[in-house]
């Protein structure tokens, strides 16, 4: 990453140290979105290691142990089954919450920092607007996650715990900055016309942003055609084989016949696992695309040579190709797939964390040369 | 600010209102009822089961699966509707980087805009209606959302050499 200034065609001059001052709040936004897109991915794939599968194994246990219930006519024992099921549901639901709010919230502070430039509000006011989005987002998904844990434990109501009553605060106060920053915008367009107060960083791109900005849409496409091709073929299909086989799975308990039970059991699983496959790789591919169109408006800030610039791009989109490709490809190839598949991940995050760098070294250097010229 | 880049960016909102009004109503007076219906019929059927009233049971289950039918059907829509105005208003933000005439972005905006609205519209009608009437809507939609996105992809793709023009200040 060396000879950067040689090299690098970040936005140059006082317009754009203007645009991106210290702790200014499109600064705060960009780096603040960043780190929560690449915590947001960090955690998903720990999650997708560490946790998924496991979780999946205990939710075909406990529907195990509901078949055995009946069989045994217990009553007792198929409503605590179904109920322990609905504890690991809820583990791997706030899980997937917290990966995918911190991801959102990502992608809303990316958004909001393309259009601070239109927010006409005070630079002070802007930097607490940002502020706020960013703890919200924040401590949402971290209190999401802490859901499972936490339970009931110390609340006052029957239902709702303290993580959930933070989580909640936290999506407040996201609402309040947007709607502060929904504000601004409206001063703007109700304002005075400002002939020639466009935004450089949506003027242009070239080389590694157009890259991203082509590869992003092509990877939305293929989601489409992905998601299309599912529901086309496959969707009803599954909806009428989920049906039958959980039929099956309670009758030939009750009837005595552990051997259709066990196999009823076994397509189910095979059949919960294409769906959630299916479905990640849908969700994953258009997420990406979305990241990389984003990415590419911001490519100006990243002060790294050319060089680099275009390989964090390929490696973005690179990554972003192999993780749902190879999600898809669980059911064929299992284990081996799924570890290609965080691999994927990995160079997403890897690709993420060396812009970042560059829009931390560009952040630098405006505010060297600021020093310099004061 | 272009024709095509207003229309994304309002729609996009509009949309995104659309979204998450209906997602409200949703939540506050469909999704729990839903979820208690569908918790209720899974856990009755092998409750009837084990106790051996195996219509009874049958009867739990289908209704677990209609149920399950349902609210699929209107998740999807919800997420569908924002997610495509997320996309929508960020195609807005950069449809002047799209190297293609004004007259061809306007109608890949028109196209992009119909699709987010019509796709998810008979996905979330196929709740009242089975027939094939919702599911034709759903996949015009997507078919128009697909071959604009495919127009996108190659205006972002075939860039002029000096770029394209600069659009400054607002119209």
């Amino acid at each position: 990453m060396s000879s950067a200034s040689q090299t690098i065609r970040p936005m140059e001059g006082e317009s754009q140290a203007a645009s991106f001052p210290p702790l200014g709040a499109r600064r705060m936004l960009v780096i603040g979105g960043m780190a929560l897109i690449l915590a947001g991915m960090l955690f998903g794939d720990i999650f997708a290691v560490f946790v998924l599968h496991q979780n999946a194994a205990q939710i075909n246990a406990r529907l195990l142990a509901a078949t055995q219930a009946v069989a045994a006519r217990d009553a007792a024992g198929i409503a605590a089954a179904f109920q322990d099921t609905g504890g690991f549901l809820e583990n791997r639901g706030t899980k997937v919450d917290a990966h995918a709010h911190m991801i959102a919230f990502g992608y809303i502070a990316l958004l909001l920092a393309l259009l601070q430039p239109r927010v006409a509000l005070a630079e002070e006011t802007k930097k607490r607007l940002a502020a706020l989005f960013l703890f919200g987002s924040t401590l949402l998904p971290v209190c999401v996650f802490l859901i499972h844990y936490v339970g009931l434990a110390g609340s006052p109501f029957s239902a709702i715990g303290w993580a959930s009553v933070f989580a909640d605060l936290g999506g407040f106060l996201v609402m309040v900055a947007a709607a502060g920053e929904l504000a601004g915008l409206w001063r703007y367009w109700r304002g005075p016309k400002k002939n020639g107060a466009g935004d450089d960083l949506l003027a242009h791109a070239a080389g590694p942003a157009r890259a991203l900005l082509c590869g992003g849409t092509l990877l939305i496409l293929a989601g489409f055609l992905h998601g299309a091709y599912y529901a086309g073929f496959h969707l009803y299909a599954n909806e009428a084989m989920d049906q039958s086989l959980i039929t099956t799975m309670a009758m030939s308990a009750a009837s005595g016949q552990p051997a259709d039970t066990a196999q009823a059991l076994g397509d189910y699983a095979q059949l919960q696992g294409a769906k959630a496959v299916n479905i990640a790789a849908h969700a994953h591919i258009i997420e990406f695309g979305i990241l990389a169109i984003l990415v590419a408006l911001f490519q100006p800030y990243v002060f790294l040579s050319e060089r680099w610039r275009k390989t964090w791009a390929a490696v973005l989109l690179l990554g972003s190709l192999i993780l749902p490709v190879f999600v898809l490809l669980e059911l064929r190839l299992g284990i081996v797939a799924g570890g290609i598949a965080d691999v994927g991940g990995l160079l997403v995050v890897i690709a993420l964390a060396g812009m970042l760098t560059g829009i931390v070294r560009y952040t630098g250097r405006l505010d060297a040369a600021q020093e310099v010229a004061s | 600010m272009s024709g095509a880049r207003k229309l994304l960016i309002a729609s996009g909102l509009a949309l995104a209102l659309g979204g998450m009004g209906y997602g409200l109503y949703y939540a506050v007076f469909i999704e729990h009822q839903t979820l208690d219906r569908l918790g209720s019929s899974l856990g009755s059927g092998f409750a009837l089961a084990g106790g051996r009233d195996l219509p009874g049971a049958r009867a739990a289950l289908a209704d677990f699966a209609a149920a399950s039918y349902v609210y699929v059907r209107q998740v999807d829509a919800h997420g569908h509707w924002i997610g495509l105005s997320m996309l929508l208003i960020l195609f807005g933000a950069v449809f002047h980087l799209v190297s293609f005439s004004d007259g061809v972005k306007i109608r890949l905006s028109v196209g992009l805009v119909l699709g987010a609205i019509v796709f998810p519209l008979g996905v979330l009608l196929e709740t009242a209606n089975r027939g094939w009437g919702p599911k034709l809507l759903a996949i015009l939609g997507s078919a128009i959302l697909t071959l604009a996105l495919l127009c996108v992809a190659v205006g972002f793709a075939i860039a002029r050499p000096e770029g394209p023009p600069v659009e400054r200040g607002r119209s």
